[in-house]
């Protein structure tokens, strides 16, 4: 009753400018600033990779399976986080958190192989942001750093998906908040789709 | 927050009732098949830049897949579309400025120190 008191109805306000509610345009808007991050960094590589001569092609077969898994598993770990936000749209909590929790194994499981692919390069190929194979340090300077920039924001949104089914288990978001996760979780997967190819595919040593 | 309220009243909630949920699986199911004829692709000795046009082609599909259906930019409004997209798509762009550059090196030599 007082809430009628302080707050118009509904009807009374105009419809939002872009059709969605704040959270969610707040979210895009992030994710627009975030992927220049990201195209930076891809367009850094690409500039190294064209002004270099004798550009080193360190992945082997096995370096490829790697990451042909870890490309699975994020294209995975976006189909279960849809699964949560559709859970969350019916108001199953317990769906919601097991679907967030098998969202985040598939995030842990990627970094898990990203870490085990970086040391591979650290501890065979002899490689650090400034020395890189074949006397190349551009390849390894942007490789790392793009790469470990993308971890970093898969690592981040593990722990923003376990604080996210924290609360809504809690009762303290709502559906729309599941959404909005749902929104960084799925621009991680996207970023990923233009390093494999780019990254991983354009330096494959085939023997 | 009245506003918010508003503008959550006038979305469809997301019950995926736009085909159902059978065309997350489609999507998923795709996504990783493109991925795959990626990796085939990998493998082929084809020239760097038929590898690279290619490559880049795919993930611009992929990319498509996931915003417009995972992130659900489809079921968005035309305003909130085309500002998204118009916007990253020039700033993208003007990054391409630099890649004239890159070849001048290449043509130069720069040798190591």
């Amino acid at each position: 009753m007082a809430d009628a008191v302080m707050h118009p109805p509904l009807e009374a306000y105009e419809p939002p400018l872009m059709g969605t509610n704040s959270r969610k345009l707040g979210m895009w808007l992030f994710l627009l600033s975030d992927s220049l991050t990201f195209g930076a960094l891809i367009f850094a590589y690409s500039y190294s990779r064209m002004s270099t001569p004798n550009w080193p092609t360190p992945f082997n077969s096995g370096s490829i399976i790697n990451a042909t898994i870890m490309t699975g598993v994020l294209l995975t770990s976006s189909l279960t986080m849809v699964l949560a936000v559709a859970a969350s749209a019916r108001g199953n909590v317990k769906a919601t958190v097991q679907w967030l929790l098998v969202t985040m194994a598939c995030g842990i499981a990627f970094v898990v192989l990203h870490l085990r692919e970086w040391f591979k390069l650290i501890n065979v190929e002899n490689m650090w942001f400034n020395q890189g194979p074949g006397g190349v340090p551009q390849f390894s300077g942007t490789f790392f750093t793009l790469t470990g920039m993308h971890m970093l924001h898969v690592t981040i949104g593990v722990l923003y998906l376990g604080g996210v089914a924290w609360r809504f288990r809690r009762g303290t978001l709502r559906a729309n908040d599941v959404e909005v996760s749902g929104l960084y979780w799925h621009f991680v997967d996207l970023v990923w789709m233009f390093i494999f190819p780019m990254v991983y595919l354009m330096s494959t040593r085939i023997q | 927050m009245a506003h918010d309220d508003v503008a959550l009243a006038s979305q469809p909630p997301l019950s995926h009732e736009h085909g159902g949920m059978g065309v997350f699986y489609w999507v998923w199911g795709g996504l990783l098949l493109l991925t795959a004829i990626e990796v085939v692709l990998a493998y082929q000795n084809l020239a760097l830049a038929t590898m690279l046009f290619i490559l880049l082609g795919l993930s611009f599909v992929k990319s498509g897949l996931i915003i417009g259906w995972f992130m659900h930019l489809k079921y968005e409004t035309k305003r909130m579309r085309w500002l998204l997209m118009a916007s990253l798509v020039a700033c993208l762009c003007l990054m391409m400025a630099f890649f004239p550059d890159a070849r001048r090196l290449l043509h130069m030599g720069i040798q190591g120190h």
